[in-house]
């Protein structure tokens, strides 16, 4: 199985707080990685690591075997595609919104193409005409998706993409996502909260506590019982987060 | 008295007005008193200085007096529009840049097209409203975009992250803070003359010179404000929007505003 990204000994200090201490992670291609861990643990920063909307030091990110800090960076973004907690659509319609990336490097895509991109991204192909503004939550974060395939990405982080959804809505971005792997070979890095989240979507699991990999493997594996370590840690998280939401 | 002074009987009058003011203040409980009292003696002594000043560098020659006084106007102007757009990081540098460039490049087009004599008469008065719009639209952008950047944050990164450049991710949020910039001045150029008379042509007309006369000085201030406006808010734009990203196309907050998201 080969190494789609692979992160070595990875170090981010912001002022006196050590963000990432010597964070290692090897991302297999065509496969969903999840990344999880208490919030402050530095699971998001990690992932904005790896297209650069946070710049790692050279040498500790490799994509296909390339130091990704020796890429044009606007080409790197367009082969790892983003999706983040709110589905931040621009202002227009559907069809602009799905057109932005091919647009910025002056390709135009035929209604065709978006109609295609929108059932990639579990949607109807008439949702195209629609006001952006007008979108359900589930709807606006799939048309983030379709968006994000319309670059034709290798590689697809999601930054807790169903956190503010609700769990049919949920449940049917996973469903989405496992189908984009399936079919296109994704390869997907997927920092969530939810552990039920995890053990319905993940192929290999990384869980990240105060900056550091603490525990990583299948899910199957670590989340058997046998590591008490992931539990404890894993449930900490939750009541942190359930007491911030609170 | 000296015949310079020959207003200060009519000064005298006008300050009953300030009584007055300041009799509401005391009677509604206002506690405004003190503070207008400062402001009343401040703007006298200020005006009074600059009325002398003026006075000698109009019997000057040779552009060292212009050049002087406009620089200081700039450093200003330049402090205030910063601080009016804090937290956008080198505030003080953009806003400094921002004015220098929208007054120096309309006085210059001025006095180029020969629409205004290279005199301290001339250039000083007119420096002194240019470089004031320039301050004005100048806050307001940055102001409005450090707003707009912070706010939309979510939109931007998703650009970035599509592969948009810095300048492509914040182009609405560049589009709309020029626009509020310019706004005021272009919908007082619209009304001009119909909802009150301009300061400038007041002015003119109060010390004796004729409607038509004023109402031509007029028009040229209208297009040269509207002109400072676009260059100042045109670079305090450009400059603004450079701070919040780094050559990597980055999105940077100010410290305190990244500590308060975390």
């Amino acid at each position: 199985m080969s190494n789609r990204i692979s992160v070595k000994n990875l170090n981010l200090q912001l002022g006196d707080s050590q963000i990432l201490q010597n964070v290692s992670l090897d991302v297999p291609a065509g496969k969903i990685t999840s990344l999880i861990g208490p919030s402050g643990s530095g699971k998001s920063t990690l992932l904005r690591c790896l297209n650069r909307l946070w710049e790692p030091p050279p040498g500790t990110i490799f994509l296909d075997g390339q130091d990704i800090t020796t890429l044009d960076v606007l080409a790197l973004r367009r082969r790892v595609g983003m999706l983040f907690q709110s589905a931040a659509l621009f202002e227009g319609t559907v069809a602009q919104n799905v057109a932005f990336g091919p647009q910025l490097c002056g390709r135009t895509l035929s209604a065709n193409r978006i109609g295609e991109l929108l059932e990639m991204a579990g949607l109807e192909p008439g949702m195209a005409a629609k006001p952006a503004a007008e979108l359900s939550g589930g709807q606006a974060q799939r048309v983030a998706l379709a968006r994000a395939l319309a670059n034709e990405p290798d590689v697809l982080l999601l930054d807790e993409p169903t956190s503010a959804l609700d769990p049919a809505a949920t449940r049917h971005v996973e469903e989405t996502v496992l189908r984009l792997r399936d079919s296109l070979g994704l390869t997907v890095v997927w920092v969530s909260h939810a552990i039920e989240q995890v053990e319905r979507t993940a192929d290999r699991m990384a869980l990240l506590v105060d900056g550091q990999i603490v525990e990583r493997g299948s899910p199957a594996h670590l989340l058997s019982g046998a590591h008490p370590h992931l539990t404890e840690e894993f449930a900490r998280g939750q009541l942190e987060s359930a007491r911030e939401g609170a | 008295m000296p015949e310079s002074l020959s207003w200060l009987p009519r000064i005298a009058g006008a300050l009953v007005l300030v009584l007055a003011a300041m009799g509401i203040s005391r009677w509604q409980n206002v506690g405004l008193e003190r503070e207008m009292l400062v402001a009343v003696v401040r703007a006298f002594i200020q005006l009074i200085l600059i009325g002398y000043a003026l006075d000698l560098i109009f019997g000057t020659e040779g552009p060292f007096w212009i050049l002087l006084v406009v620089a200081v106007m700039i450093t200003i102007a330049g402090y205030t529009a910063g601080k009016r757009g804090k937290n956008v990081p080198r505030g003080q540098f953009v806003a400094t840049a921002s004015v220098s460039v929208g007054a120096l490049l309309t006085l210059g087009l001025l006095i180029l097209l020969d629409v205004f004599p290279f005199e301290p008469r001339y250039i000083i008065p007119i420096a002194g409203m240019v470089v004031g719009n320039s301050m004005t639209v100048t806050g307001l952008v940055m102001a409005r975009l450090r707003d707009d950047v912070r706010l939309q944050k979510p939109q931007i990164e998703a650009a970035l992250a599509l592969g948009a450049t810095r300048r492509q991710a914040s182009q609405l949020q560049m589009r709309r803070a020029l626009s509020t910039g310019m706004t005021p001045i272009v919908d007082s150029t619209k009304t001009v003359g119909l909802i009150a008379l301009p300061g400038a042509m007041t002015g003119m007309i109060l010390a004796g010179a004729s409607p038509l006369e004023a109402v031509q000085l007029q028009i040229i201030v209208m297009y040269m404000l509207i002109g400072a406006g676009a260059f100042a808010g045109l670079t305090a734009t450009f400059l603004t929007t450079r701070q919040f990203f780094t050559a990597a196309h980055q999105l940077v907050l100010p410290p305190d505003a990244e500590a308060a998201r975390r």
